[in-house]
């Protein structure tokens, strides 16, 4: 943290520079500082979905990176995506209005009998981040709750998460029960949390498991690629 | 035998509590249940079966339960008649159990210590309605700053309290054994979490069964 006498003015940076303080503040956590600068490049004239994808994710992106490596942990990550999440929230309204892309639509949730949501928020600020518009259902989903929001929100991706050994089972109810209804297919499907592995994803008949939100954004990606790809060569 | 402070348990786990002999049976358990399966053994005479534990902290970090386990068993496993496992999945998601399976050793039954020690039939009964609690045994009120408050970063950032703690509403305290001052502390980390507070007689539960079981088979 810099000392009182030489306190950074970030309406002072030029614009290389706040982007440059932004990084850090993100790293560091700090939300209002985040906002600040968000204003202050909205002020200057820069596209919502410039600050987005320049500032905000390329902050997080160095957050996630470090997360992996295991040099930042889940504390700071929490911190820095609540300082995102602070910028999301100005940016939100914009974004939509300015028609900034989207890469996909995603339906995120916790299943029955689990209260953890720590993960899927990251998930979704991440996925934010990286373009995609998500529906967050929160905590303890019943079957009906992802099928509900994932026709109502046309989804692309259901994701679904599960920190505990005993509701992860719960997550191939989920997907047996939209087979039942003959909609499986019509989404992709991730699963991850705590307890979960790549077998588990398998085993239950999910698209893929993904270990940490970062994996979630590339994966996401990866899938909506390929679902272009295919969409394309009209197969 | 004296019993290392639970400090040491969290670290560095337990050296066998006996060499081997003839017959002699290892447990190969997490750190957090030493002094209860040391004190099922006292109690019951097992005098056959020794003890040794993988550090408690691997709780935290469920993805290092199964390679600790396996290098322990292949370890020891020459050197006693027979080796088992007192771990539950302990939120490995299976892979524990496909591990022991593989390896020819038995482990106990359910999902958790939590579980095991209410009873697992009792704890899934009440599962349904108990998403909302956090539950911690002696070893866990006794280490709380060690396996909560410090690695969820509660000692650095205690703003961060409600993002970890919103959505649950009390904290159960599992008792395994009768201590006026351990229920006190309970109570007091149920106050730092802003959670109601419910104290819950289990003692050992099925970890007492499944121990009872496996020293019978001489």
């Amino acid at each position: 943290m810099a000392d009182e006498e030489d306190e950074i003015v970030l309406s002072e940076l030029d614009d290389e520079e706040l982007v440059q303080q932004m990084y850090d503040d993100l790293y560091d956590g700090l939300k209002e500082e985040i906002e600040e600068s968000v204003h202050i490049l909205l002020d200057r004239g820069w596209e919502p979905y410039k600050i987005l994808t320049e500032a905000l994710v390329g902050g997080m992106t160095i957050v996630g990176k470090d997360f992996r490596d295991g040099i930042l942990f889940v504390p700071e990550v929490l911190l820095a995506a609540n300082a995102m999440k602070g910028g999301m929230f100005i940016l939100k309204p914009l974004l939509a209005e300015t028609g900034a892309p989207t890469i996909g639509r995603m339906v995120i949730g916790t299943v029955k009998g689990d209260i953890h949501d720590i993960g899927q928020n990251l998930v979704t600020m991440m996925m934010e981040g990286a373009g995609f518009e998500v529906m967050n259902i929160g905590i303890n989903n019943p079957v009906e709750n992802y099928v509900e929001a994932v026709k109502e929100f046309d989804a692309d991706i259901l994701g679904m998460s599960a920190l505990l050994t005993t509701t992860m089972p719960y997550m191939k109810v989920v997907i047996d029960a939209m087979k039942e209804q003959g909609i499986r297919d019509d989404y992709i499907i991730l699963v991850g949390g705590a307890p979960l592995n790549e077998e588990f994803g398998k085993a239950i008949g999910a698209d893929a498991y993904c270990r940490d939100a970062a994996v979630a954004v590339d994966t996401a990606k990866d899938f909506m690629a390929r679902k272009h790809n295919q969409m394309a060569a009209g197969t | 035998m004296i019993l290392p402070p639970d400090e040491k348990l969290t670290q560095d786990g337990l050296a066998p509590t006996a060499a081997p002999s003839d017959g002699r049976v290892l447990l190969i358990a997490c750190g957090a249940l030493a002094r209860e399966i040391l004190d099922l053994k006292d109690a019951n005479g097992w005098e056959h079966m020794a003890l040794t534990c993988l550090p408690a902290i691997l709780h935290a970090r469920p993805e290092k339960i199964v390679p600790a386990v396996r290098a322990a068993v292949d370890k020891h496993r020459g050197d006693y008649a027979r080796i088992y496992v007192v771990y539950a999945d302990c939120g490995t998601g299976g892979l524990l159990e496909a591990a022991c399976a593989e390896m020819g050793v038995e482990m106990v039954k359910g999902p958790h210590c939590y579980a095991f020690f209410e009873g697992n039939d009792r704890f899934a009964e009440r599962a349904g309605d108990e998403v909302t609690a956090f539950y911690l045994t002696d070893f866990l009120v006794r280490q709380f700053d060690a396996f909560v408050w410090r690695p969820l970063g509660l000692d650095r950032y205690p703003q961060l309290r409600d993002t970890y703690f919103a959505h649950y509403e009390k904290l159960v305290y599992q008792a395994q054994t009768d201590d006026p001052a351990l229920t006190d502390l309970a109570r007091a980390h149920a106050d730092r979490l802003g959670l109601a507070f419910e104290r819950r007689v289990t003692g050992y539960g099925d970890l007492a069964v499944t121990l009872s079981d496996w020293a019978a088979r001489r």
